[in-house]
């Protein structure tokens, strides 16, 4: 069974929701302490959403200097697949392992809603249970959320196929270019600020939608494609 | 420093004090130095000034409240009663289930944010303090009209702040309240509710036992902020000439709270405390005096131990701060070093402040000297107690005479669509989200059913699907016309809006809104409220298990709406078997429970259309609503139902807009053949719902309804693809397409505040 941590900072909020999603997706969820730097074997870590140590400062700039997330930084760089969901995005742009920075929502208040999404990168080892141009909806919830970069920067994601998804539907939060999800140049890390953890069960949530970013493993091998044989969660299924 | 000791109270009786300035009135003084054979100490007078305040005393309605214990209906489901931070409900399979409601209005108006973030803090407080994990909260809010400039200043502030405070500690926002009347529009009402959940073996009750046993302060440290909060500005009313009392607002740090309350529940699961109680009004002097009085009876306190944020603070300011995310704990000697581990684990600050005595006595030093030498009982339990005089107003016979019976009604089919569209974009019948998509509904991972739903439900438990439900009510209006009915009419809707989900209604808390007690008319209003509210509570069989009163909200010496919001909780054995609200089912059978009078006292429409006020309310019946109660929730387990919502303000067309819009589905309705249109579809009376039922279910559900006695009345049919709300009646009929409905029902919130 993949092993996959789930970070505790304090302040993280979505920690028990990010550890449900594991296990419902038929993986064993290792709950990992901020304070504590031993990553206990795991195949892929999840950063989840909070207000990691309030927020202060600025989202994610503390979370950055955990003794867990050294460990997680030297990871990811070896290839472990890392996905930071909301302040899990924001830590992970602080680290530097994704480019960016997300600010305060362009219209200045916390927005909580059920966000329609295609996915565009179905490539990562988060989003290979997804087709390219795949339509999903899963909540949204955030107050810093607008992902902004420079031109440059925005233009080298689009040409590398590293933005994983976009806003469809009205852009919630004033990303720039509708982006909701990148990843990293390898694609191992995928920072995505809605909330997959959140429409895992019918009964709860926003329908199954996400459950998909948790299926992908055994770990990291960069051979599934779009047209992988693997189960496909499809738009609206539920389960 | 100059520190008033003991001793030198005892040298100096005849030093004038500030009692007066600190809201005590002259024979209060005169008793608390009846009860120490001297003057009080400064810090004495701080304490017994904050404890004997209207908001931590009760003064003015303990005398009332009363009822609610004397009225309780036979119940094996109530583990904790009145009395304690929080009642404790069972739920079953071991789970127990804790709620309470409480008010944030006169912070919320001085600083609407830091008020609403506050109040929200303070209730969760007091859920932990019972030794559960938060699970949900839910606000009833209240404001100036609409239109009114203080509006905008007052409701994005207050929304704000309940998010704020809510999102960041990680619970969801699952339902409340939004009503405007220009009677709040110098004093907002804030009532935040907290629901916790625990096992029935893991119930903390707030006493100091154990002579011997530590006193712990952990959580943040004492600020100056809030000082004076509760007994300033809970007990005096907003006076223009005043100076300016922002900074008794306390500020909130959600984040230290957050963290508090997963340190809390690590050392509840360990075992680790005797008693706990959280600082909260009138911070330091309640949380002592609380815990002595309930427990061994004494107590010794080191006062220059607390830790503090601001050095300068003096022992009245240390005693009389409100700063938030704090706590206190009793501990004994040998589960202290586990206690403060968990403490350093999370970085929460702890210190041992004093020790429990059975001396009867809460003494205080400081460095060394002794500055509060009293009797905890007399503080915390022996407050003054009121009987305060009671008059019925003298306008009430006539707005009562003057029911509205003449005003002009429309009869016609345009008349009634542009009615229609023109109730459902009124302020208090429009859309909330605005309000609500600013709050995490999600987060947990447990909420089966959140707003705009009838009532909030959470799944208690992954392996067996228990959960429970929650709604809160009220209607000033309503009160206003007969405060006796009017509370009634809270508590059935509420009651009526869980039972609508599927659930058993259990038990309630409430919120007393109300003016100046010391107003003979408002006192009027207050006493039949709360009489109205134990016959309806002992009627329903479901316990009040706590609440809040506040007193004072009026502007100059015009009180509010008298505004009794009441909230019910229920428990439901498998929250997969819930009822929604919106239309779904392509085909199924639209049917009226219950009867239809012509009821438009206190109406909207009455309100909306004609800006008017008198009458009576809608006659209330509680058997009938234990009828339709029993119906929903069996039909909710029988699987005889798709749908379900209940009728309250806007009627009969006010539901069906909404379940149309929740389900996005098209509805087709012929009204009751002979029946008035105009009243059929916008009468207010109570005890109804809506339901759709699948057809295959139609002879079962009607079977049940003849066999129980309840009315019931075919009134159409879902219509899935045809996205239009058509109407019929006679030989006339009117349509208005969903897109029209939604945009008359989403925009109004918005184009205000945006």
């Amino acid at each position: 069974m993949p092993r996959i941590g789930v970070v505790t900072f304090p302040g993280s909020l979505d920690d028990r929701d990010a550890a449900r999603a594991v296990r419902i997706a038929g993986a064993e969820a290792v709950p990992l302490w901020h304070a504590d730097p031993w990553l206990y074997e795991v195949d892929a870590v999840i950063l989840p959403g909070g207000f990691s140590y309030g927020d202060y400062l600025r989202c994610g700039a503390i979370a950055r200097f955990s003794p867990v997330m050294e460990s997680v930084i030297g990871a990811a760089r070896d290839g472990m697949p890392v996905l930071g969901i909301c302040n899990g995005f924001q830590v992970l742009c602080e680290s530097h392992l994704l480019p960016g920075a997300l600010v305060r929502n362009d219209h200045r208040k916390f927005i909580c809603k059920e966000q329609l999404l295609r996915i565009e990168n179905a490539h990562t080892p988060w989003t290979s249970n997804y087709r390219n141009g795949q339509e999903i909806v899963i909540p949204l919830k955030n107050g810093e959320g607008g992902f902004v970069a420079d031109q440059h920067t925005l233009d080298e994601l689009e040409a590398n196929g590293r933005v994983v998804a976009r806003y469809l539907d009205g852009n919630p939060n004033g990303s720039y270019r509708d982006i909701a999800g990148i990843c990293n140049e390898a694609g191992n890390v995928v920072g995505l600020m809605p909330h997959p953890e959140h429409a895992v069960e019918a009964l709860t949530g926003s329908g199954t939608d996400g459950l998909g970013f948790f299926l992908g493993f055994p770990p990291f091998s960069g051979a599934d494609g779009p047209d992988s044989s693997r189960s496909k969660v499809e738009s609206g299924a539920q389960a | 420093m100059n520190v008033d000791t003991v001793e030198n109270a005892e040298r100096t009786p005849e030093q004038p004090q500030p009692f007066a300035e600190l809201g005590l009135a002259e024979d209060e003084y005169a008793r608390i130095r009846e009860i120490l054979g001297r003057r009080p100490t400064s810090s004495e007078l701080a304490i017994y000034s904050v404890m004997w305040s209207e908001h931590c005393s009760y003064k003015s309605s303990r005398l009332h409240l009363k009822q609610f214990g004397e009225k309780v209906p036979k119940t094996d489901t109530l583990l904790v009663g009145m009395g304690e931070n929080a009642g404790v409900v069972d739920a079953g399979d071991g789970w127990a289930v804790t709620f309470k409601i409480e008010s944030h209005n006169h912070p919320s108006y001085v600083e609407p944010y830091q008020g609403a973030a506050t109040g929200v803090g303070g209730i969760v407080r007091d859920i932990l303090t019972m030794g559960a994990r938060p699970v949900a909260v839910m606000d009833s809010l209240r404001f100036g009209g609409l239109d009114a400039p203080d509006t905008r200043r007052v409701l994005p502030g207050v929304v704000a702040g309940v998010g704020g405070y809510g999102n960041c500690l990680g619970l969801p926002n699952i339902g409340g309240e939004v009503y405007f009347d220009d009677s709040y529009l110098g004093n907002p009402l804030v009532n935040a509710l907290c629901v916790g959940v625990m096992r029935t073996d893991g119930i903390k009750l707030a006493k100091a036992d154990g002579p011997g046993n530590l006193v712990v302060l952990f959580g943040a440290r004492t600020g100056g902020d809030g000082i004076g909060g509760a007994s300033v500005l809970a007990s005096a009313t907003f006076d223009e000439t005043g100076p300016a009392k922002r900074p008794s607002v306390q500020v909130g740090d959600p984040f230290a709270e957050k963290v508090l309350i997963e340190c809390c529940l690590e050392i509840f699961a360990a075992d680790l405390v005797v008693g706990i109680q959280d600082l909260g009004a009138a911070g330091l002097s309640c949380a002592t005096t609380e815990l002595a009085a309930a427990g061994a009876g004494g107590m010794d306190v080191d006062l220059d131990r607390a830790p503090l944020r601001d050095a300068s603070l003096v022992p009245e300011e240390i005693l009389m701060s409100e700063s938030q995310e704090r706590m206190m704990a009793v501990v004994t000697p040998e589960n202290l070093d586990g206690f403060l581990a968990i403490c350093a684990k999370w970085d929460v600050l702890a210190t041992v402040i004093g020790t429990v005595t059975d001396s009867g006595r809460l003494r205080m030093r400081w460095h060394g000297e002794t500055i509060v030498d009293l009797p905890p009982r007399t503080a915390a339990l022996e407050g003054p107690l009121y009987r305060r005089p009671v008059e019925r107003p003298l306008d009430q016979d006539a707005l009562n005479e003057h029911d509205g019976h003449a005003l002009p009604r429309p009869r016609d089919a345009a008349g009634l669509r542009d009615t229609l569209l023109r109730l459902i974009a009124s302020a208090n019948l429009a859309d909330k989200s605005w309000v609500t998509d600013q709050y995490d509904r999600f987060v947990l991972g447990n909420t089966v059913l959140a707003q705009p739903e009838d009532a909030g439900m959470i799944r208690l438990d992954e392996s067996t699907n228990r959960g429970l439900a929650i709604s809160v009510d009220g209607n000033g209006r309503y009160t206003r016309l007969e405060p006796y009915v009017g509370a009634q009419l809270a508590l059935a809707e509420a009651y009526r809006n869980v039972a609508t989900t599927g659930a058993r209604p259990l038990a309630v808390t409430n919120c007393l809104n109300f003016g100046s007690p010391e107003d003979p008319a408002v006192m009027w209003q207050f006493t039949e409220a709360v009489r109205g509210l134990a016959d309806g509570c002992l009627a329903l069989g479901t316990p009040v298990t706590g609440g809040n009163v506040s007193f004072y909200n009026q502007t100059g010496t015009t009180p509010i709406l008298p505004t009794p919001v009441i909230g019910v909780l229920g428990v439901i054995d498998d929250v997969t078997r819930r009822t929604p609200q919106g239309f779904t089912t392509d085909g199924a059978l639209i049917y009226l429970l219950g009867d239809t009078r012509d009821e438009f006292g206190g109406s909207e429409w009455a309100h909306v259309v004609h800006g008017y006020l008198g009458g009576l309310p809608p006659a209330v019946d509680l058997e009938r609503e234990k009828l339709l109660a029993d119906v929903l929730i069996n039909c909710s387990r029988d699987g005889l139902i798709d749908s379900a919502h209940d009728l309250a303000e806007g009627g009969l067309a006010q539901a069906l807009v909404e379940s149309c819009l929740r389900g996005d589905s098209g509805a087709r309705v012929v009204l009751p053949e002979g029946a008035d249109a105009f009243v059929t579809l916008f009468s207010e009376s109570p005890g109804r719902a809506i339901v759709s039922v699948p057809r295959s279910e139609e002879v079962r559900f009607t079977d049940m309804c003849t066999a129980r006695g309840l009315p019931h009345v075919r009134i159409g049919v879902v219509d899935v693809l045809d996205a239009r709300l058509a109407v019929h009646f006679g030989s006339d009929a009117f349509d208005v397409p969903l897109r029209e409905l939604r945009r008359a029902w989403t925009s109004t919130l918005p184009a205000h505040f945006d």
